[in-house]
């Protein structure tokens, strides 16, 4: 076990159960665990509580926390499995939310060839394709979204992606890759519309 | 238009675009891409997909109502005061 520092937070007064330290570490991670959060279930209400969850059950665990992984990684790893349950329970009580089957055939080739990438900032970055582009987000399945969301959205590196999910780094890049190649296809219908019929172009993902 | 090596190429790109492949296979997609439209588009458009995303990313925030009930939670109200 270490007992050095860590991200600038003291690992000894952590395990101690230091409170002032604590708040420290909440005041520094509670915002990208709360975007993660909004993100994977869509609600503010589950956002809140997954974010208090994460940080009672880190706050019950971090005596016995052995430092292997960083503590950004680690909270990571308790806000997604809390996440990951929440969704679990979820289904079970509403079938209208099942994944599409995690499979792989299901990705074909690109059909959207669409050369969209000149268009203007403002206009890729306009309030209504912000909106299009978090949309294109919720359609992703659970599997490849948090992928997704921790590697592009809160910049985690593969290897740290592969820890808090506990999956391969080949699993990590598949599935990265899967969910990059279906926001570019329904990007380029999105923006491939506008182009072609900018003052009537609609935004709805069928 | 060689659709095989199109397909091929396919899973690669997400890497490519992250500058994680090896100069033998980034070689062997620029050299198809000279040649192929559909796919230099493919490619062109999901770099900039990714790039949307990581400019128009909220920055990380909790509201204030929310923070406040976090702390309490905690049992750290009396260090949400501080920040406030």
């Amino acid at each position: 076990m270490s007992n050095g520092v860590q991200e600038d937070f003291s690992l000894a007064a952590l395990r101690a159960g230091d409170k002032a330290e604590f708040a420290r570490l909440v005041e520094a991670y509670s915002a990208v665990i709360y975007r993660l959060a909004l993100k994977m279930l869509e609600n503010s209400q589950d956002a809140e509580d997954i974010l208090q969850e994460t940080f009672i059950k880190a706050y019950r665990a971090l005596p016995g926390f052995d430092g292997r992984s960083s503590l950004s990684t680690w909270l990571y790893r308790i806000a997604t499995n809390e996440a990951l349950m929440l969704l679990r329970r979820r289904k079970q009580v509403e079938v209208s939310i099942d994944e599409p089957v995690d499979n792989a055939e299901q990705d074909g080739e690109p059909l959207q060839i669409v050369d969209w990438c000149c268009m203007p900032e403002e206009e890729l970055m306009s309030s209504e394709a912000r909106k299009y582009l978090d949309e294109a987000i919720d359609t992703l399945p659970q599997s490849l979204r948090v992928v997704f969301l921790l590697r592009d959205i809160e910049g985690l590196s593969t290897r740290e992606t592969s820890e808090v999910l506990g999956l391969s780094e080949v699993a990590v890049k598949t599935r990265l890759s899967r969910a990059r190649l279906r926001l570019r296809e329904l990007l380029s219908g999105y923006f491939g519309g506008r182009m072609l019929r900018p003052a009537e172009a609609e935004g709805e993902i069928s | 238009m060689e659709r095989k090596e199109c397909c091929k190429l396919l899973s690669s790109l997400s890497e490519y675009i992250d500058g994680e492949l090896g100069d033998e296979i980034c070689h062997e997609i620029e050299h198809h891409l000279s040649g192929c439209d559909n796919c230099r588009i493919v490619v062109d458009s999901l770099r900039k997909t990714v790039y949307l995303y990581h400019a128009t990313a909220a920055p990380p925030a909790v509201p204030d109502d929310v923070r406040q009930r976090l702390f309490h939670s905690l049992d750290l109200d009396e260090f949400v005061k501080r920040q406030v």
